[in-house]
C-alpha cells in the first residue's frame, strides 16, 4: 500500500469470500470505505450485507480474502474503534439502562468513569434524562431503540456500522437519529449504512456499494454513479402546445395538463446539450418553459437497471416495490 | 481477560442482587433448621414401637421379653384372643403389632409365635421382634437347665466390633453411619447444585439469545469468553450461596436449635442438619474431649437394662462425623463439585445456545441429564449400599460424567490418593473436552434463529469454521 495516509481507506475488503453450508454469502467482494464518509451498503434482503458486516465486526471470519482497518489486518484490537447497531435489536431486558450502557461500553474498552460521563450527555441529547435507573423492559420500543443506538456509539468509534438504522423509529425520532448521525460524521466518524430500503439513505450517503447475490454489482461516490447512470433525460413543464419533431430529441413521455400546460420527459441524443433543447423549446417549439430539470436516476432505479440482466424478472419486480 | 472479568461480574451481580437469591439464601437454612427441629420433636414423642403381647402358653414368655431402643413389649390384659385382637384394632395410637404365643407352645418348639398386625410389618421390625423372642427363650432354656440368672448374664457376650480405617493416620475409628450420612449429604448437594445451576446457565443463554443481544455481545467479545464468563459468574453465585448457607446453618443450629430443643449434641436434630452443617461445625468445635471419653472400647458388660445405651449411637454419630477427615473431604468435594459443574454447565450452555426457546430445550436436555441422574442412582447402589472401593465404584469415580457425584460419594469412605489424582485429571480433561464441544456449538447456535435443530445439525456445527 503506497497511498498516502490521508487516502488510506478506514476499511478495506479485499477479495472476501464467505461460504455457508449450502450457499455462498459473499463472493470475491472487494470494496474500500473512505475515512469520514457515509457509506451506503445497499442490496436486497439476503444479498450478503449482514454477512459482510459480521466479518467487519469480527463476529465471523472470511473464508478467504482480507479485511483491513486503516491499512492493518483487522484484529480484535480494533473492536474498540468500531461501533455496531445490528438489525436485530436487543438489550438485556432486566438490566437498568445506565448499567447496561456502562457494561456494553466497558466491553468495548471504555473506562467506567468515562462511560458514566458520556452517558449523561447522550441521554440529555435524546431527551431521556431520568431513564438511567429504569429497567430496559419498562421502556417503550422507541426508547429501547435509542438506548441501543447510544450503546453502539458511546465508545466514540471511528467506524460506525448501522444495520437498517431507521427501522422501528417514528418519523420524529428518525429525524433526531439522522441529525445525530450527521453530527457524528462532522466529528470525523465514518458511517456504514446497511439497508435494503435504498431510498431511505441515498440522500445521506457519499459513497455506496450495491450488493446482489453475494457479489458487488456497483460501488463508488454517489455523484459519480449518478453521472454514470444518467440517461441524458430532462423533465420539462411548460405552457403551450409541445410538438417535438426534432431528430436529436426523443420524447419518452408526454402528458397534457389543465390550463394548457404540459409535462414531458425528453431524452437527448449524443452531441446534443440541454441548451440545444431549451433553445428549441423557446424558439421553434413556441412554448413557455416553466421548469426544466435533469432527470436524475434514483439509487433504486440504478440498482434495478444494474441487476436486471442477471436476475429473473420476478425478483426484480419484488425489489422495486 | 479483562472482558471475561466484566462478564463474570455482570452475571454474578445481577443474580446476587436479585431478591429471590436473598430469599433462597435466608430461607433454605431456616427451612432446614425448621425441618430438623420438627423431626427432633416428632422423634422425641415417638419413642420405641409398642408391641402388644398375648401369652396363652402359660410359660410367661411375655414378661421375659426385654424392651429395646426400638421396641416396648406391653402384656395384653383381655380375657380372650379375640378380645385382645379387637382391642388392638381399636387402640389409638395402634401398637405396631400383636405378638401371640399360642396355647400349647413349649420352649422347645421352633415355630409357634405369631405376629398379627394391620398392614405389612417392616422387615427390620420383624427382625427386632424375632431377636427379642430368641433372646428371651434362650435365657429361659438356660435357666431351665439349672443356671442362675447371674451366671446367664455373665455368659452372655456383649462385644462390639470396631472397624479401623487403615488409610487414616493413627487408625481412627470408622463409623459407617457417619460416613454414609456424609456420603449421602455431599453427593446430593453436588447432584442438586449441578442440576439447578446448570439449568440456570442454559436458561440464561437462551434468554440472551431470545432477547437478541448476542450480536452486540459477540461483536465485542469472543463467544467462548462470553460463555465462560457466564459459567464462572454463576459458579461464583453457587459459592456465595454455599457460604451463606454454611454460615447461616451454623448460626441457626448453634444458636436457635439449642434454644428450641435443648443441648444440640444430645439430640437427633443435629444429625439431620449435619449434612450441611458438618464441615462448619467440625471446624468450629474441633475434636472435643468428649470424643476421648467415648472411646470405642467394648461397652461395660454388666447392665442388662439397655435403656441407658439408647443415647449412645446418636451421640457418637455426631462425633463420628467430626472424626471424618474434614479437609480432604472438603477440598475433594469442592474440586469435584466445581469440575462437575463446569463440565455439565458447558453442555447446558450449548443446549441453551442451540434452541430458540425453552420448550425445544427439553429434547436436548435428556442426554445431558441422564448421565447425571444415572450417576447418582447407580452410585448410591454401588458405593453406599455396595463396596465403596469395588471395581464398579472405581470406574464410576473415574469417568468424568459420573465422577463428580461418585467420587464425592466415595470421599468419606477414604479414597487412595492415586485414584483421586487420576480422577481429578480425567475430570479436568473431560471438562476441557466438553467445553470445546460446547463452545463450538454455542458459537454457531447463538446467532442461528428459526432453524429446526437436530443432532445431525449440531454435529455439523462442530466443524464449522470461525
Amino acid at each position: 500500500m503506497t497511498s498516502s495516509p490521508t487516502k488510506t481507506p478506514i476499511l478495506e475488503a479485499i477479495h472476501v469470500r464467505k461460504q455457508y453450508a449450502n450457499h455462498t454469502a459473499l463472493e470475491d467482494l472487494s470494496l474500500a470505505i473512505p475515512e469520514g464518509s457515509i457509506f451506503g451498503l445497499l442490496g436486497p434482503n439476503g444479498a450478503g450485507k449482514t454477512s459482510l458486516i459480521r466479518i467487519i465486526t469480527q463476529i465471523t471470519g472470511a473464508d478467504s480474502g482480507e479485511v483491513r482497518f486503516r491499512g492493518q489486518r483487522l484484529s480484535p484490537s480494533h473492536i474498540g474503534q468500531i461501533g455496531y447497531l445490528p438489525e436485530e435489536r436487543g438489550l438485556y431486558k432486566k438490566m437498568k439502562v445506565g448499567e447496561q450502557l456502562i457494561y456494553l461500553a466497558q466491553l468495548r474498552g471504555l473506562s467506567r468513569a468515562e462511560a458514566v460521563r458520556r452517558i449523561k450527555g447522550w441521554l440529555d441529547r435524546f431527551d431521556m434524562q431520568g431513564w438511567t435507573n429504569k429497567n430496559v423492559e419498562d421502556l417503550s420500543k422507541g426508547m429501547q431503540q435509542k438506548v441501543q443506538f447510544v450503546a453502539s456509539v458511546l465508545h466514540e468509534p471511528s467506524l460506525i456500522i448501522l444495520d437498517e438504522p431507521f427501522s422501528g423509529f417514528d418519523p420524529i425520532n428518525a429525524n433526531l437519529l439522522k441529525d445525530e448521525i450527521l453530527r457524528l460524521k462532522s466529528e470525523g466518524a465514518t458511517i456504514i449504512f446497511s439497508t435494503h430500503r435504498m431510498e431511505s439513505v441515498e440522500e445521506m450517503c457519499d459513497h455506496i456499494a450495491l450488493i446482489n447475490r453475494a457479489r458487488k454489482v456497483l460501488d463508488g461516490p454517489v455523484s459519480v454513479i449518478r453521472d454514470e447512470f444518467k440517461t441524458n433525460t430532462y423533465e420539462i413543464e411548460g405552457q403551450g402546445r409541445l410538438v417535438l419533431l426534432h431528430p436529436d430529441f426523443e420524447v419518452i413521455e408526454q402528458r397534457e395538463r389543465e390550463n394548457d400546460r404540459f409535462y414531458a420527459r425528453v431524452q437527448l441524443h449524443t452531441n446534443t446539450t440541454p441548451n440545444d433543447l431549451l433553445r428549441y423549446l423557446i424558439g421553434p417549439g413556441q412554448v413557455q418553459v416553466l421548469s426544466f430539470r435533469e432527470k436524475i436516476p434514483s439509487i433504486n432505479e440504478i440498482f434495478i437497471r444494474r441487476v436486471q440482466e442477471t436476475m429473473p424478472e420476478t425478483l426484480v419486480a419484488e425489489m422495486s416495490q | 481477560m479483562n472482558k471475561i472479568w466484566l462478564v463474570i461480574q455482570r452475571e454474578y451481580l445481577t443474580r446476587v442482587r436479585k431478591k429471590s437469591f436473598l430469599i433462597m439464601s435466608l430461607l433454605a437454612p431456616l427451612l432446614l433448621a425448621g425441618a430438623s427441629v420438627l423431626i427432633a420433636k416428632i422423634n422425641a414423642h415417638d419413642g420405641p414401637d409398642q408391641v402388644l403381647v398375648r401369652d396363652d402358653s402359660g410359660l410367661r414368655i411375655g414378661t421375659r421379653l426385654a424392651d429395646t431402643d426400638e421396641l416396648r413389649f406391653v402384656p395384653a390384659t383381655e380375657a380372650t384372643l379375640a378380645e385382645t385382637q379387637a382391642a388392638y384394632e381399636k387402640a389409638k395410637p395402634r401398637p405396631a403389632g400383636l405378638l401371640v404365643f399360642p396355647a400349647g407352645y413349649v420352649l422347645d418348639s421352633a415355630t409357634g409365635p405369631r405376629l398379627l398386625a394391620k398392614g405389612n410389618v417392616p422387615l427390620n421390625r420383624q427382625s427386632n421382634i424375632r431377636k427379642a423372642i430368641n433372646k428371651a427363650i434362650s435365657e429361659m432354656r438356660l435357666s431351665r437347665s439349672g443356671l442362675q440368672q447371674k451366671t446367664i448374664d455373665n455368659l452372655q457376650a456383649r462385644v462390639e466390633l470396631t472397624a479401623i480405617n487403615l488409610d487414616e493416620k493413627g487408625g481412627k475409628r470408622n463409623d459407617v453411619g457417619a460416613t454414609t450420612l456424609a456420603a449421602y449429604g455431599l453427593s446430593i448437594l453436588v447432584y442438586f447444585f449441578i442440576f439447578i445451576y446448570g439449568v440456570q446457565v442454559m436458561r440464561s443463554v437462551s434468554e440472551e439469545k431470545s432477547s437478541r443481544i448476542m450480536e452486540v455481545m459477540i461483536s465485542s467479545i469472543k463467544p467462548f469468553q462470553l460463555m465462560m464468563g457466564k459459567i464462572v459468574g454463576i459458579a461464583g453465585v453457587v459459592l456465595t450461596q454455599f457460604g451463606l448457607w454454611l454460615v447461616l446453618t451454623w448460626a441457626v443450629t448453634a444458636v436457635a436449635v439449642p434454644l428450641l430443643v435443648g443441648k444440640p449434641d444430645k439430640n437427633p436434630a443435629t444429625s439431620a442438619t449435619m449434612a450441611t452443617a458438618a464441615p462448619a461445625r467440625a471446624a468450629a468445635t474441633g475434636m472435643s474431649a468428649a470424643v476421648e471419653a467415648r472411646s470405642p472400647t467394648a461397652r461395660p458388660v454388666s447392665d442388662g437394662n439397655q435403656a441407658s445405651a439408647a443415647q449412645a449411637p446418636k451421640e457418637s454419630l455426631w462425633e463420628a462425623l467430626q472424626q471424618l477427615p474434614f479437609w480432604s473431604i472438603a477440598l475433594g468435594f469442592l474440586f469435584f463439585f466445581f469440575g462437575g459443574y463446569l463440565l455439565y454447565s458447558a453442555l447446558f450452555a450449548a443446549i441453551g445456545s442451540a434452541v430458540d426457546d425453552q420448550t425445544d430445550a427439553q429434547q436436548f436436555m435428556l442426554p445431558v441429564t441422564i448421565p447425571l441422574i444415572l450417576s447418582y442412582v447407580v452410585s448410591i447402589n454401588v458405593i453406599i449400599n455396595g463396596d465403596p472401593n469395588g471395581t464398579l465404584a472405581f470406574w464410576l469415580s473415574m469417568i468424568p460424567f459420573t465422577s463428580p457425584i461418585a467420587m464425592v460419594m466415595r470421599l468419606p469412605f477414604g479414597v487412595p490418593t492415586w485414584q483421586l489424582l487420576l480422577s481429578a485429571s480425567l475430570l479436568v480433561l473431560g471438562f476441557v473436552g466438553t467445553t470445546w464441544v460446547a463452545a463450538r456449538i454455542y458459537r454457531v447456535g447463538i446467532l442461528m434463529y428459526g432453524k429446526k435443530i437436530t443432532y445431525r445439525e449440531l454435529s455439523k456445527w462442530l466443524f464449522y469454521k470461525g
